[in-house]
């Protein structure tokens, strides 16, 4: 892993940068219990679209320790805030408050920083007044788990049957590529659509998690299989391979044990590759409301509040910030995926 | 060359035919129909529901009802809208032309810009050029269509440069044809763009790649030995082998724009299939959905069929076989 690690830094900085990068993505996501200032659905009805609230260390041209200062409200009907320079609350790190759950297993009542009775929206607020910031890395945790979730299933799926189909060849091959062919064919989103249309509209979120899910990787796993069947069927005409025949293995075992992981090489960069994918599904599906459902956070979901409402969208541009992320994670795993490809080929060691 | 044509649009049938069924079964998996609203409407009498159903033929079961539709189909049939009460081939007929002007503006627009952009980045190959437009690209790549369209949507609205959602302004009633073109295509840049932007990147990356593919082939290091002037081994030599898989690539482009222009539709507001095919599978609008798939499928062929000729066209290693 180390030796893998460092030839990805030699090979390609961007990619090593990124591998970094999604570390840190996923280290906000999983403790995003502890870091938010507020929990996801909490609702500051009062301060409604109100725009970032930033800390700063300047006071009176002097350096103080950090703070904000109050949001002092302007105009209510339209949503205009200004900033109460008379008021500071210091920012304060690793203070009081309820208590939760980390992960529902440590329980603390300790959160990463706080001011008190001021607010901080370092991302600012939606149109119910709740915070951004807490609500994009609770987001985080479907975006990123999405991905690799859906394509560990389409990896398994796409190996087992791109397996079987280069094995076999003949009568089971032809019908498994047809079948490969027609889920190709079908336009993505509409296939989506339709997919998603099976099921009733209101699912709990966790129900529309495994839905998605699903929904995603039976779609995903096509392409991949076409590919190994190919990369199988010469493969299977290797020396190794008559070997295990001829010791009398069990079809299943060559498969799985000598075929397949002479794939892995390529599967890997691909499923790295395709991640975005799946994490751009689920957002395009929550983005149309099909998809996570309120109040629970997802960066598609965020986002919907902005579509068709050109008032928020123009006033509050704010509410783009969960799409920004979207185009982090995406491109991060875009440069690994092609560090990757440049580590995994043997023309490049 | 007609019975290569022919003889591929025979393989389409199969497919064709396995995708609707498929997509009608999927359907009809879903859970009640589009009536099932209707009972909970006191107005409506169960018996005038019953009633409707029969006409449309959902009494029946799924298999029975696919050929039906099927048959339909050979009629040039599309069945009738059960939201709209108007055959589904009318509706379809007006969101279809705002939908292709849409795709074949993009797709347009994106191969004249990256198609050169790749060649010349190819050309300068590990120079600042290229690596700033190959920077460009996995952004342009990385940034979904989607996202891309809300923040056009968002410049256009601060900065009113563009208009933004339908196809016509209010001027459209009593211009003259011409200002309607304009007017027409004013409209058409928000979204038409959008989807360029998001396109680009991954045409410019494909077509760079086969570029130094074929400029590391021996026989352009002939050519260059041989004293050619660069144009003759750039445009002469490389390109006109480089381009033959974009050629392929164009085929499958053209029915994955009308799936990338359906949510950059909705959320521009532009009267195209997107909405209609969202609204349809929402009330379950069955043979709505049947003819918005069944288009889909069509364009795939009609891409991949337009591919075919043109690499006969081009390549003459294809032509003599």
């Amino acid at each position: 892993m180390r030796v893998f690690i460092r030839r990805l830094k030699d090979k390609n900085r961007l990619s090593f940068v990124s591998l970094w990068i999604l570390v840190f993505l996923y280290c906000l996501a999983l403790l995003a219990d502890f870091i938010v200032p507020y929990p996801y659905d909490l609702q500051h009805r009062e301060y409604a679209l109100c725009p970032p609230v930033l800390p700063h260390i300047f006071h009176n041209g002097r350096i103080s320790r950090p703070f904000v200062y109050g949001i002092e409200i302007v105009n209510p009907a339209f949503k205009e805030y200004r900033q109460d320079t008379g008021k500071i609350y210091p920012l304060k790190f690793f203070v009081k408050g309820s208590e939760r759950k980390i992960l529902g297993i440590i329980k603390t009542d300790r959160y990463l920083f706080g001011t008190g009775n001021g607010k901080v929206f370092l991302f600012g607020t939606d149109n119910h007044g709740r915070d951004v910031f807490s609500r994009v890395l609770y987001g985080a945790r479907i975006s990123l788990s999405i991905g690799v979730i859906g394509v560990a299933i389409s990896f398994i799926l796409g190996l087992f049957i791109g397996g079987i189909s280069g094995y076999f060849g003949g009568k089971v091959d032809a019908f498994l590529m047809r079948l490969v062919e027609i889920i190709m064919m079908f336009p993505f989103f509409y296939l989506m659509l339709a997919l998603r249309a099976i099921f009733p509209a209101n699912l709990s979120s966790v129900q529309v998690y495994l839905l998605i899910v699903v929904i995603l990787s039976l779609i995903g796993w096509a392409s991949l299989a076409r590919i190994i069947r190919g990369m199988v069927l010469s493969i299977k005409e290797e020396e190794y391979v008559m070997a295990a025949r001829a010791l009398g293995l069990s079809s299943f075992r060559i498969i799985t044990r000598h075929i397949l992981p002479n794939t892995f090489s390529y599967t890997i960069t691909a499923l790295t590759l395709s991640i975005p994918d799946y994490i751009l599904g689920e957002s395009a599906l929550s983005l149309l409301g099909l998809g996570i459902q309120e109040p629970y956070p997802s960066w598609g979901n965020m986002l919907s509040v902005a579509v068709g409402n050109l008032r928020v969208l123009t006033g509050a541009p704010w509410m783009l910030i969960p799409g920004f992320f979207i185009f982090l994670t995406v491109i991060t795993f875009n440069f690994l995926g092609d560090g990757l490809r440049d580590v995994m080929d043997p023309k490049n060691w | 060359m007609r019975r290569y044509i022919l003889f591929r649009l025979l393989q389409f049938i199969p497919l064709l035919l396995g995708m609707t069924f498929v997509s009608f079964i999927i359907i009809q998996m879903a859970p009640g129909d589009y009536f099932t609203q209707m009972q909970m409407n006191p107005d409506v009498s169960p018996q005038t529901i019953e009633n409707m159903r029969r006409t449309f033929g959902l009494d029946r079961p799924v298999v029975i009802q696919y050929f039906f539709w099927l048959k339909n189909i050979f009629r040039f049939d599309l069945g009738v809208s059960f939201s709209y009460h108007i055959p589904v081939s009318f509706l379809i007929k007006q969101k279809l032309k705002n939908t292709l002007a849409l795709s074949l503006f993009s797709i347009f627009l994106t191969w004249l810009i990256a198609i050169p952009l790749g060649i010349f980045a190819a050309i300068k190959q590990g120079r600042w050029h290229e690596k700033i437009l190959s920077f460009l690209a996995y952004i342009g790549i990385s940034l979904p269509a989607f996202l891309i369209a809300m923040l056009m949507v968002f410049f256009a609205a601060r900065t009113a440069i563009l208009p933004v959602g339908g196809t016509t302004s209010v001027f459209y009633i009593g211009a003259t044809g011409w200002e309607k073109f304009l007017d027409y295509l004013g409209h058409l840049l928000l979204p038409g763009l959008a989807l360029t932007f998001a396109g680009i990147g991954g045409l410019y990356r494909l077509m760079k790649n086969n570029f130094l593919e074929v400029l590391g082939a021996p026989y352009i290091i002939t050519a260059r030995a041989k004293g050619l002037s660069p144009v003759k081994v750039y445009f002469k030599h490389t390109l006109r082998n480089a381009i033959n898989p974009m050629i392929t690539i164009f085929g499958y482009t053209l029915s994955s724009v009308l799936s990338g222009a359906a949510l950059v539709e909705i959320i521009t507001n532009w009267p195209g299939m997107g909405r209609l095919m969202l609204d349809a599978v929402l009330s379950q609008d069955l043979y709505l959905v049947m003819a918005s798939l069944l288009i889909g499928g069509v364009l795939l062929i009609v891409g991949n069929l337009i591919a075919d000729v043109l690499i006969a066209f081009v390549d003459p290693r294809v032509r003599l076989r």
